[in-house]
């Protein structure tokens, strides 16, 4: 049996994802997990998160667990989710926090107030069901597999991450310009929506990544 | 862009879903997890828990069943009612709700605000006011304990301090327009949408489907909520969004 291994390290709520990897992957073991080791002997490995990044960072840097993520990250499926997408990155304008930097760039927060095209004000955070776009380099990749080009998917927040390079970023929404909806690089694909909350088309994005063997 | 949503409320007395005007005459409507599938199923963006549990009894019940939805319906759930303390938090989120919502207690000790945006993330923090027009007529004071109690706290600047203090979105309900079913109260909507940088969901009053366009288009509100429509089978939240569209307004279909 496959073990889809959610990473505990003291912040947000690990609940709703383990659910949601439970409801469409019930032939695998989903274990919420502080535990290195079993870290270690999982298949896949989730980096979820919520809150703010300055506390979330000191509280996985406590963890004791970057070593084995980072051990992960290089050799077997990764997902990141939200905060967890962000972390991903190496710095983040909430804090000037040193973040994993297992992918290239940066993230910022929407700017006070946020501006639509016509002047009018945008909302922060970034909350609700917004349309992702995937990019024609991105297409084929098999966490996207099933899903259509502008699919919505539900979002939750006021930081976002910027990536260095055009091929890192896999999907994008519009706020009002386009920012990073997903990103990915080697056998890691994170996403800033929250796939267990954004129904089918989320759960589409959970069960693809539950039978990824982490190529692209 | 971001979608307009569209959230179905739903009452909860001791682990079920309860049916009722004004709290009078409550009935039982039903299993929670067959009805928040039923509105998931019809496309709604978001669900609202109102626990109006009275006994430590229901608020185990309450836990429960936020859970059993959470198992089955994969949307957003946002549970009010109750919450005392930012700690009280913490057991709503493990259950399964995305987003807590905040009424008397935020009033009684506005700090709360804070702790919860800091201690879970201000997207899950959401500040529930019921307004009330004042007699005045110049403005809406907020009211709590279920619209009991005054507060003599102006609508408009409560929001903005609530905002300012961590909420990530506001509920606001008009109580002259909830049960009224003659439309969102627009001016209130409006004057807070306008007011506060954080989402808006309007509350209190839907009695058709145009309202719910009204509450968009006129009250500039990022989410609109209704309980009788749906549950009572006049609208189905598909209808609701056909509508919405056919106005020109962006929503999930």
């Amino acid at each position: 049996m496959e073990t889809i291994a959610i990473v505990d390290y003291g912040m947000g709520n690990l609940r709703s994802v383990a659910k949601a990897f439970a409801h469409v992957a019930p032939e695998q073991r989903v274990l919420i997990t502080a535990d290195a080791r079993e870290i270690a002997n999982a298949e896949r490995v989730v980096l979820p998160g919520q809150a703010a990044m300055p506390e979330s960072m000191v509280a996985l840097n406590a963890s004791g667990l970057r070593e084995v993520l980072l051990e992960a990250s290089k050799t077997r499926p990764f997902f990141g989710v939200c905060l967890g997408l962000q972390m991903l990155f190496e710095t983040t304008e909430e804090g000037a926090t040193d973040a994993l930097g297992y992918l290239p760039g940066h993230c910022v927060r929407f700017p006070s107030p946020h501006r639509d095209h016509d002047g009018s004000t945008l909302k922060v955070p970034h909350m609700g069901w917004n349309a992702v776009h995937i990019p024609a380099h991105a297409r084929a990749h098999p966490c996207w597999a099933g899903l259509d080009d502008g699919s919505a998917f539900y979002f939750a927040h006021s930081f976002y991450a910027v990536p260095d390079t055009a091929e890192t970023l896999v999907g994008s929404a519009n706020y009002p310009d386009p920012i990073c909806a997903a990103a990915a690089r080697g056998n890691i694909f994170a996403v800033q929506f929250h796939p267990e909350k954004s129904a089918a088309a989320g759960l589409r994005v959970l069960k693809n990544f539950s039978t990824w063997n982490g190529a692209f | 862009m971001l979608c307009k949503r569209i959230i179905p409320c739903l009452d909860i007395k001791d682990g079920r879903v309860v049916k009722g005007v004004n709290f009078v005459g409550l009935r039982d409507a039903g299993d929670p997890v067959e009805v928040a599938k039923r509105y998931n199923d019809q496309g709604a963006d978001e669900l609202c828990f109102l626990d109006i549990t009275a006994s430590i009894e229901g608020r185990g019940l309450l836990f429960d069943l936020i859970e059993r939805v959470a198992s089955q319906v994969f949307i957003p759930l946002t549970v009010g009612g109750g919450v005392k303390t930012a700690e009280d938090l913490r057991p709503l989120l493990n259950a399964g709700a995305d987003k807590v919502s905040i009424n008397t207690a935020g009033v009684n000790d506005p700090s709360i605000f804070n702790k919860a945006s800091h201690f879970y993330g201000a997207q899950c923090v959401v500040a529930a006011i019921d307004a009330k027009k004042k007699s005045s007529g110049d403005g809406w004071e907020v009211f709590v304990h279920g619209g009991r109690t005054a507060t003599g706290k102006d609508a408009i600047a409560w929001a903005r301090e609530v905002a300012d203090r961590g909420a990530g979105e506001i509920l606001l309900t008009s109580m002259d327009r909830d049960g009224a079913k003659i439309g969102f109260d627009l001016e209130l909507t409006r004057a807070v949408a306008d007011a506060v940088s954080v989402p808006v969901i309007a509350s209190g009053g839907v009695g058709n489907l145009q309202h719910l366009v009204d509450g968009v288009l006129k009250g500039r509100a990022d989410a609109v909520l209704a309980a009788s429509i749906f549950h009572y089978g006049e609208h189905t939240v598909g209808e609701a969004k056909a509508m919405m569209r056919a106005a020109g307004i962006r929503v999930r279909l």
